[in-house]
């Protein structure tokens, strides 16, 4: 399931542990990035290949938040609205991207490009109010910041 | 509520050195140039233990929130030890409010990794593993190049600088979890499990990560070391308040004109911070209330601010914490309410579920709280939701219990009269039967 590079990869990882356990996170992530999501045949796989039961495995993606055991979107938003984005505005933002998107936090939308995610403090309080898309921050946003950002994703 | 005119007055004159004003540090070459690796030359020229000495007589206390001693806490390490000695640096940081890690990641990452040689050295470490959120992927891509470059320029890896002192650094990326910010779930969550936290004792220096000694420190606490190695101990501890002496970052986050992350010394007047350092509350007006060290410090009232520095010692007198110095500030036109709901329903969704009054507590919490937001309580639930807090704190695992009770706790006392209100303005009751 691993590709080439993630195998080899994964190799140069084992050094760094003392235990194959320990690699659960960095391998589940690679899957992730490979995959999208986390299916529950990758989680098999992870098992075998770790040596570690598939119950912790199972354990561990549903743990971990952001780790996906379900398919998302193409772009995957994610939008703070914790304590400092709350008082500079994340709930219009929240509110305009459920509409413009057509869809509600927690949802894929039906050709599959957009999801939606209300998170929780991404560490941008500085720059609040903000969305993740992939690694991406964006920061200090206003509707019309948000529209252009939707447009350049279309 | 407080009201105070922006004046012209400066403000404490300060010259950043965890985040110096130097473009590019973020490049070892651009770090050389400007001193970086020095302290680590001296350190290295240095006994491990006068090492140690140095940071325990600097008066480092650990920027995490719990203000621990940083040189004390390094000799809790066993000097002799058949199992391997690691050293964890924590990058979590996923307390709400909170964002000063990601600056050093970002802006001076090698000061992170000459720390957490200095600390290596001194402890008698081989391996280290710097756990940064999974959030900060963007970030963590920032570490690794700096740390891949200190590499390759012999500061880190076998034999550095000629020595026999060799160690490893690893970046470690979390998958979201807040509750991996507490130390033993960090460790669980290096070893690949859910991020429960461990019951305590026995305590990481004997049994840590993988059952090995192990000495958790936070980024910024780290970061602290080369400068203090740099400049000497006596200096450092000169700086800000005696008692917790030092440079400390201050994220101002929530109603300010500037927020940011602002180098200060320790003990600056919180109501300096905010009016000076970060120019006031937009539209000049008056503060209703104020969070002083990330959201689960308790809260204060913004007609009780005069007199209160950023200091461990000056927050705890005023019934508060400093937590990791996340300042939010609430203007006078704040729903209180909406922001303790907001809080409580944080520590409800990051609860690790382990301990009872933590898992079920955080939920009752948000519920009772919703109700209010929503005006649907009635006068009972205040002293409810006073006994759920009461019955969490203390009765947990780990400090997230606590982290949950304390902000409403705080509320209840700081402002019932937010909430007496909102029963007032909510339907009246049917009565049933």
């Amino acid at each position: 399931m691993l590709n080439e590079t993630n195998l080899k990869k994964l190799e140069e990882l084992r050094k760094r542990y003392p235990t194959s356990q320990s690699l659960v996170l960095p391998v589940l992530w690679m899957v992730q990035e490979q995959e999208g999501y986390i299916s529950e045949d990758s989680m098999k796989y992870v098992a075998v290949l770790l040596e570690v039961p598939f119950s912790h495995i199972l354990g561990v993606v549903t743990f971990y938040t952001m780790l996906h055991d379900k398919k998302v979107g193409k772009h995957h938003i994610e939008v703070c609205t914790n304590v400092s984005c709350m008082l500079r505005g994340s709930a219009k933002i929240l509110e305009h991207l459920e509409q413009r998107l057509n869809i509600k936090a927690g949802e894929v939308s039906p050709d599959k490009k957009w999801s939606l995610e209300e998170v929780e403090c991404m560490g941008a309080c500085g720059n609040a109010p903000m969305v993740a898309i992939g690694e991406e921050f964006y920061e200090n946003l206003t509707l019309e910041k948000l529209d252009k950002l939707i447009d350049s994703l279309q | 509520m407080n009201l105070r005119p922006i004046d012209a007055e400066k403000l404490t004159s300060w010259e950043p050195v965890i985040l110096p004003r130097i473009s590019d540090l973020h490049k070892i070459d651009v770090y050389r140039v400007n001193g970086g690796y020095e302290a680590l030359k001296k350190a290295l020229a240095m006994k491990p233990e006068d090492v140690t000495d140095e940071v325990k007589k600097s008066g480092l206390r650990g920027r995490g929130g719990a203000c621990f001693p940083t040189g004390l806490k390094w000799t809790f390490m066993p000097k002799q030890s058949k199992k391997t000695k690691y050293l964890c640096v924590n990058g979590d940081e996923s307390e709400p409010g909170t964002f000063k890690d990601r600056q050093i990641f970002e802006f001076n990452p090698h000061l992170l990794i000459e720390g957490t040689l200095i600390a290596c050295y001194a402890m008698g470490i081989t391996t280290a593993y710097i756990y940064i959120r999974g959030e900060y992927s963007k970030w963590i891509t920032m570490v690794q190049t700096a740390l891949d470059d200190a590499y390759a320029q012999g500061y880190v890896g076998q034999n550095i600088l000629g020595t026999t002192f060799s160690i490893n650094i690893y970046l470690h990326k979390g998958a979201g979890a807040y509750i991996c910010g507490e130390e033993s779930s960090l460790m669980n969550s290096i070893e690949g499990q859910r991020g429960y936290p461990r019951v305590k004792p026995p305590f990481p220096a004997q049994f840590g990560v993988w059952g090995c000694p192990t000495t958790i420190n936070n980024v910024e606490t780290i970061s602290n070391v080369p400068v203090i190695m740099q400049n000497g101990w006596e200096w450092y501890s000169k700086i800000g308040y005696v008692k917790q002496p030092g440079p400390i970052l201050v994220g101002v986050s929530g109603h300010v004109n500037n927020p940011g992350v602002f180098e200060m010394p320790t003990g600056e007047p919180l109501l300096e911070v905010i009016y000076k350092w970060v120019g006031g509350v937009p539209n000049n007006k008056a503060i209703k209330a104020v969070i002083p060290g990330g959201s689960s410090t308790m809260i204060l009232r913004g007609d009780q601010l005069e007199g209160i520095r950023m200091d461990a010692d000056s927050l705890k007198a005023a019934g508060s914490s400093i937590g990791t110095a996340g300042l939010i500030v609430m203007d006078e036109d704040t729903d209180l309410i909406k922001v303790i709901a907001r809080i409580a329903q944080f520590y409800y969704h990051e609860s690790c579920g382990q301990c009872t009054p933590c898992r079920e507590g955080t939920g009752w919490m948000f519920k009772i709280l919703k109700r209010f937001e929503n005006y649907q309580a009635r006068m009972e639930d205040l002293d409810v939701l006073m006994d759920v807090a009461n019955n969490i704190e203390g009765n947990t695992i780990c400090a997230l219990g606590d982290a949950a009770a304390w902000p409403v706790q705080a509320m209840l006392k700081r402002f019932r009269d937010e909430f007496e209100k909102r029963v007032y303005a909510s339907q009246p009751r049917i009565a049933v039967g």
